[in-house]
């Protein structure tokens, strides 16, 4: 009887993907690029604001209208990533927080920059960077992240 | 069982080929709302949801969790379900499963499938044995291929009688709104359609569709509130067999054959040709409108197609079958077998508008998947 061998199988599954964004998330994306502006969708029965945003309400299936934001808000939760991986965007300190936009009742997920991790505190007030507008390809990244911003005025 | 149930709402989308103007969340949420519409209930009266598609058809493996804002599940229990080709039918199965418990009343069941965003093909192949069958018997063709090929072999079956059931199916499509093709062919185009796995040529197998679909099931005393004709699920049956496609009789599909014989014997129906009044058959090819309707007992083995040529699974025939155009009109996967439970549930309700079959006392739903699955959901207009 002869020594047993174990056959051991390698596979890869490669998928070409597309995902249709939507005529909703279209317009979001392609006002970002083009104009550096971030709109948001409020609900006509509920009043929620969204970024990103949704054609319909998720809660009340409402029709929702648009509603532009200003390029800021403020610091909701954050973590500083100490560990790379190659799907990371290429930043350091690389720092993921959720932003709430003024006039916004959901959180933005994205980056924040410019920034010292020490100074980080929710309610930090920050203002969005954009790429520059050749850079920008429709993308939720054509913000390049979030900085604290300085307040004026008061 | 803890209490009769019933179908009393369902929505679907405008099936088309592509629906880049809304991402899946969206398509989701329009069969979502139509059938809450067509129920005139709102979101918060409904206590359970759950979701279905294919696996890797749109590389989005949480569909459960990625769809809450198009399902409107948000705090609510909610359950991804998928079983391949027959995953439509396990919804509705799951659904009812759910309400004749008793533990819930109202459950709402969604199906969908963006077939435009993958390779269909390419997802499907990892449906099968890495080792020994992908390699031949890859995708949804080669094993419907063989079927019909040791069919007709076994039975002296035309491939001009399998076009008639295309002819059939497509002219049935014209009359329904929301069918992917509503064109009608001839048997001569189909059988001028190239041909892509002998005996199967492109008109002879369904499209690839963008669509959804949702079905509101409601326990008894509930359905008998809210709906004026419900769609009381009289029983449903459920045949596997194995997974590997060397493994199956071809010239048999001993799947419905099982799964009938529970139906009928759990009613009593003796005569399924004279006592089913419609059928919405998972038929992804057109030589399954005749093997399968054999293995449901409509005539015995190899005589479908005198019914299909005398018209009798036609409009206005004895046994219409498919009246919404079936699967080879629509096929957005993870919906399709959904679509068929939600169109049996129409006829039975007197909603189905131009493409009613008159005075529906049983309608038969079937699914269809993985290696030669069977599933049926029996709908009728008085509790069982
Ligand atoms: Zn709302």
């Amino acid at each position: 009887m002869p020594e047993e061998e174990a056959v051991i199988y390698r596979g890869r599954i490669r998928m070409p993907y597309t995902w249709a964004v939507g005529e909703t998330g279209s317009f979001f994306l392609t006002q970002l690029r083009d104009h550096a502006r971030i709109w948001g969708t409020r609900c006509p029965q509920c009043r929620r604001t969204m970024v990103p945003p949704r054609r319909n309400c998720p809660r009340c299936l409402a029709k929702t209208h648009w509603l532009q934001l200003e390029p800021r808000g403020s610091l909701v939760t954050y973590t500083v990533v100490h560990y790379r991986h190659r799907i990371h965007p290429p930043q350091e300190p690389l720092i993921y927080g959720v932003i709430k936009l003024e006039g916004a009742d959901t959180g933005l997920t994205h980056l924040l920059g410019e920034v010292d991790p020490a100074d980080l505190r929710p309610g930090l007030l920050l203002e969005a960077v954009f790429k520059e507008p050749e850079q920008r390809r429709g993308h939720i990244l054509d913000i390049l992240y979030f900085r604290p911003r300085e307040v004026t005025g008061s | 069982m803890a209490q009769r149930v019933a179908i009393i709402g369902f929505g679907q989308t405008r099936h088309r080929s592509r629906r880049d103007d809304v991402n899946g969340v969206e398509l989701i949420q329009e069969a979502v709302r139509a059938a809450l519409e067509d129920a005139d209930l709102t979101l918060d009266q409904i206590d359970a949801m759950i979701i279905g598609n294919m696996d890797h058809f749109e590389g989005v493996n949480y569909v459960d969790t990625w769809s809450v804002d198009g399902t409107g599940a948000y705090m609510k229990p909610l359950l991804k379900l998928t079983t391949g080709g027959t995953t439509g039918t396990t919804l509705g199965i799951a659904g009812y499963h759910f309400v004749a418990s008793g533990l819930f009343d109202t459950v709402l069941v969604v199906g969908w499938e963006k077939n435009s965003e993958s390779d269909t093909t390419g997802a499907i192949i990892t449906c099968s044995d890495p080792i020994f069958d992908r390699f031949s018997f890859s995708g949804a063709l080669p094993g419907l291929a063989v079927e019909a090929s040791a069919y007709m072999k076994a039975y002296g079956i035309t491939q001009e009688d399998a076009a008639r059931v295309t002819v059939r199916d497509r002219r049935h499509g014209a009359n329904n709104p929301y069918a992917h093709l509503r064109t009608p062919v001839t048997v001569e185009e189909v059988m001028n359609s190239p041909m892509l796995s002998w005996p199967v040529k492109l008109l002879d197998i369904c499209p690839r569709t963008d669509g959804a679909a949702a079905v509101i099931f409601a326990g008894e005393r509930k359905a008998r509130r809210l709906a004026p004709q419900p769609a009381w699920v009289i029983a449903t049956s459920v045949r596997h067999d194995y997974a590997y496609f060397h493994d199956i009789d071809y010239t048999r599909m001993h799947t419905i054959e099982g799964a009938a014989k529970e139906l009928y014997q759990y009613v009593g129906i003796k005569e399924p040709l004279k006592e089913l009044d419609v059928i919405e058959l998972y038929q992804p090819y057109s030589f399954a409108g005749l093997k399968w309707i054999e293995a449901l007992g409509l005539c015995p083995p190899g005589e479908s197609p005198r019914l299909l040529w005398d018209g009798v699974t036609d409009m206005g025939g004895e046994l219409p079958i498919n009246p919404s155009g079936g699967v080879i009109c629509t096929n957005c996967i993870g919906a399709t077998g959904l679509l068929r439970i939600g169109e049996a549930a129409l006829q039975v309700m007197g909603r189905a508008e131009g493409r009613q079959v008159p005075n529906v006392n049983l309608a038969l739903a079937t699914g269809f998947g993985g290696a030669f699955w069977s599933d049926m959901m029996l709908l009728g207009r008085r509790p069982w």
